[in-house]
This record gives structure tokens, sequence and C-alpha cells, in this order.
């Protein structure tokens, strides 16, 4: 019963976003441009340094494409539900929110899941073809390790989702939640990988950057696809993420109930 | 003809004039985004930063030759931003008719346009492309003459001329694109990331097609093959890396009437 209803609210999200198709298309476009120019400095930089990071040249370019992939499906650029809810904690909407038969946190996180799951295939399936079309792509053949991505990834969106829920409520103490949205953009952008693989940020930046939880939404499910990480390694991998999640909901769970206490509703 | 430039240019100083004294009253606030918008335009840098701390050279160019292409097309496009990158919401009016407003005023609307939302903040990408501008002037080694010395702000300026002819031809394309907005970015963004980097290091098609389709390559590409005293792997003449001026002037004619041509096309929000 109560699971049909989460249900029902991720197939809304995903419908929600599945309408502008126009909107879908030209970021397919967009994605699949940046995808062309990164992979251009990715073939120069691991033709002169050919097992860098531990990738070769063909893993490297599937890196830039799982990226692009991802890059919506996560949400790193902003785009997701955060914007909606603090918008809703600031005009005070949020009381009738908390008000409902529903759980907030479970609410918005089943319609960021719809939503993931439509910028997965609408978003990151036709750059990815288009990449695999012109650049020699490593991508797997055995479907149990497209299977181990499939769920790290929902890991990955999970973990970003927690994130954004934080970055939402931090909106009942913070007039303007810009700032914080703002660091909080940057360091994804940073240490999911985005930029660079992980594994080539050098020494201690790189051992920090991957065991923070952004290395979850980009790093951790490209080295699944990639293979990686195998057997027990990859099951660890996903216990990293489910770890991070785990916690992130913890805490959103915890500042919700703190806020919750706090919400003073404009009377009239 | 004149007057209407004129106009223009009041229109847009005296809008720019109140959104900077309403972010003004602000100015924690202003401070505060301005270093983000600095240090969110970085990453791209620390991304050549990190890269470097693996090789030497990229695409035959060595870190300081990299960040002069990175601070000429930084400062280029930052400026274009902080001028017109309103140009944005322009979609945005033209879905909820608000529009209309602006066309019902006694102003040049794409003056009103691109002075809308004013965001002072911008000055941060400036900022910092300047500084790994200079920074880059002082150690890629350059062999300065005359002529390098006038082409390296000639083309810091023909570079924003150019990028603002790519944000109002933007504009004018989102009278017909409606949701296709997105688009634009990668012209927009995706050249100021491609430019960052040496043509040689992508595919001849691709630097052929922003050299002759949309000619980004005038941004800093050419002229600093020039500066830099490096081959063109085009091999084309030498006079074209004094081309940028003309290129920047043609290329926001083209941009003027493809705009005139957006507004008269436009139709309101129906119902």
């Amino acid at each position: 019963m109560r699971g049909g209803f989460y249900a029902a609210v991720a197939v809304r999200g995903f419908r929600r976003y599945a309408t502008y198709r126009t909107a879908t298309l030209a970021g397919v476009f967009t994605n699949t441009v940046f995808g062309f120019i990164i992979a251009y400095s990715y073939e120069a930089l691991w033709g002169q340094r050919p097992h860098l990071g531990g990738y070769t040249e063909a893993q490297a370019l599937t890196y830039v494409w799982i990226g692009q992939a991802l890059l919506q499906t996560m949400a790193l650029m902003a785009g997701g539900f955060e914007e909606e809810l603090a918008e809703r904690i600031r005009s005070g909407d949020i009381a009738v929110d908390l008000y409902r038969p529903a759980d907030l946190q479970g609410w918005w996180l089943s319609a960021d899941l719809g939503r993931a799951c439509f910028h997965l295939l609408g978003r990151g399936v036709a750059p990815m073809v288009c990449g695999a079309l012109v650049f020699e792509l490593a991508l797997p053949t055995n479907p149990v390790t497209w299977l181990l991505f499939l769920v790290s990834v929902t890991l990955g969106v999970v973990v970003s989702f927690a994130i954004r829920f934080l970055v939402a409520l931090s909106s009942f103490w913070l007039l303007d939640g810009a700032g914080v949205s703002q660091v909080v953009f940057l360091a994804g952008l940073f240490f999911s990988g985005m930029l660079l693989p992980l594994t080539v940020f050098p020494g201690w930046l790189g051992v920090l950057a991957r065991a923070l939880p952004w290395s979850a939404m980009l790093q951790v499910p490209a080295d699944v696809l990639l293979g990686r990480h195998e057997g027990t390694g990859a099951l660890l991998a996903l216990a990293f993420q489910a770890g991070w999640a785990a916690a992130l909901l913890l805490t959103g769970r915890a500042l919700q109930a703190v806020a919750a206490r706090r919400v003073v509703v404009q009377g009239g | 003809m004149r007057s209407g430039a004129y106009e223009s240019v009041r229109t847009y100083r005296l809008i720019v004039g109140m959104w900077v004294r309403s972010t003004m009253a602000y100015r924690t606030s202003f401070v505060l985004t301005a270093l983000g918008n600095l240090a969110a335009t970085g990453l791209d840098f620390v991304t050549i930063l990190l890269m470097f701390s693996h090789i030497t050279v990229l695409g035959g160019f060595t870190l300081a030759q990299v960040a002069f292409l990175y601070g000429t097309t930084s400062t280029s496009f930052g400026i274009a931003d902080l001028l017109l990158g309103s140009m944005d919401r322009l979609g945005r009016r033209i879905r909820d008719g608000t529009l209309d407003t602006l066309l019902l005023r006694p102003a040049p609307v794409l003056a009103q346009v691109a002075a809308d939302r004013f965001a002072l903040r911008r000055l941060g990408r400036i900022t910092q492309g300047l500084a790994v501008l200079g920074w880059a002037l002082a150690h890629a080694g350059i062999d300065w003459t005359p002529v390098r010395v006038l082409l390296v702000p000639l083309t810091v300026l023909c570079g924003a001329a150019i990028f603002c002819a790519v944000f109002v031809a933007g504009g004018a394309f989102q009278f017909w694109a409606g949701d296709a907005s997105e688009v634009q970015n990668s012209v927009t963004y995706g050249g100021n990331t491609m430019l960052q980097y040496p043509p040689a290091i992508f595919a001849r098609e691709l630097v052929r097609g922003v050299t002759f389709v949309v000619p980004l390559a005038f941004v800093n590409w050419l002229p600093a093959l020039r500066v830099l005293g490096e081959p063109d792997p085009l091999g084309l003449p030498g006079w074209v890396d004094f081309a940028s001026p003309a290129v920047a002037a043609l290329c926001c004619a083209l941009a003027g009437l493809a705009w005139r041509a957006g507004l008269r096309s436009y139709r309101s929000t129906g119902s």
C-alpha cells in the first residue's frame, strides 16, 4: 500500500520531466558537444600518459561519456527538486507538506528517483551512443556488470538526493540559501570526478576525494561499469555508496525533526 | 540610426545602473557571490593544472601557453557574459509572456533584454581570467614585438565582441526554439571550454567547423598562435591571425540581423 503510493510519486516524477521533449533533445545535443570537447582533451592526455590513473585510453574515453550520462542523472549542475523544496520552506508552504499523510523525505526521494530514471534514459543513452560511434569505448559485455552499474547508479542518486535534501533544509535557518547551494554544487562538480577522474588526482587530494560522498555519484559507478571493481571489490564499492546514502539520509531525518519543531507559520 | 544606437546605450546604462544599485544594497552578499563566481569559473583551470601535474606539454603547448589560451577566452567570455549574459532569460520571458511588457516601453528591446537582471557578480569570471592571463604573459616566454603587444588586448576585445554576437544570436534563436534554449549553451559555454585547449588536440573537422562555420577560432586560437609563435594546424595564411576585428564586426552585424528577424517573428503567448 505505502510502497505503491511512493511508486506512484516516482512515476509522476519521471513523467514530469519526460513531458519536455524538445528540451530533452536540446540537452542531449549539449551533453554530446561537451562530451566531444572533453573526450579530445582526454585523448591528448592519455595519448601521452597511457594507463594514467589505471585507465587505458579507451577506458578514459568511456569515463567521459559515463560522466555526460550521469551529469543530469545525479543533478550535478543543479536542476533537481532542491530549489522547489527550498522555495516551499521560504514561503511557508512547507507547513502544508508537513500536514500531509506522506513522509516529507520519502516523497521527495521518490520524485527524485523518477526524475533520475528519466534523465538516465532520456539524456544519458543518446550521448553515449554518439560517443561510441566516434571513439573506441571500453563498454562491458557481461550483463552482470551492467546490472551492478544500475545498482551503483541508483545508490549514487540516493546519495545525491540526500545531500541536496540537506541543502534545501538549510533554508529553515538561512534567508538566502544561494551561498550554501553554490558551495555544495562546486564541491559536487570537483569531488564527484566530473572534471577529471579522481584516480588522477595527486596524493592526499586523491585519497580525500575518493573517501567523500560525492565520489559515489560518478567515480564509483564509472569504475563499476569499467570493471575495475570485481567480485567482492564490487560489493565493497556498493557498500561504500550505501553507507554514505544511509548516513546522509539519517542526518536529513534528524535535521528535519529539528527544523519541524522550529517552524513558525505566518499567521493570518 | 545614430540616435537609435545612442538610445540603446542610454537605456542599457540606466537599467544596469538600477541593478547595480540594487546589488550594492547587500554588499556582503555581492562579495560572496562574486567570489563564488570566481571559484566556480576557476574549476576549469584547476582541471588544467591537474592535467599538467602528469604532463609537461599538451597538444604542443606548455602550461603557460595553455594558460594564455585560457586567460584570453575566459576574459573575453567573461566580458560578454557580464554585458549580455542575461539574454538566457529571454526564453522564459517569451514563454510566460512578460516580453510584451518590454515591447510596450518606449526603449530598444535588445537593450532592455540585455540589461535585465544585470549580474555584477560576473566580474568574478573576468577577474579570474585576467589573473590567469597575467600569469601566462609573464611565464609563456613570449618573444615580444610591438605587433604582439598590441595583439593581446585586441584579441581579448574582439573575442568579447564575437561572444557578444553569439549571445545575441542565441537570444534571437530563442524566438523560434522554445524549449530548446539549452542548445545555445553548447556554443557559449562549450565554445569557451574548447578554446581553453590547444587546437591541435581536436579533430581537423571540428577545428574547421569553429573556424569557418561558427568562427570561434578567431576569439583566441588564431591570434594566440601568432603571439605564441606556434604553427597553425590548419595551415591557414598568416593574415588570418589579424582577421579577428573584421570577423567580430561581421558576426555582430549578422547577429543584429538575426535579432531583428527574431523579434519580427515574435507572436505573444496564446490563450
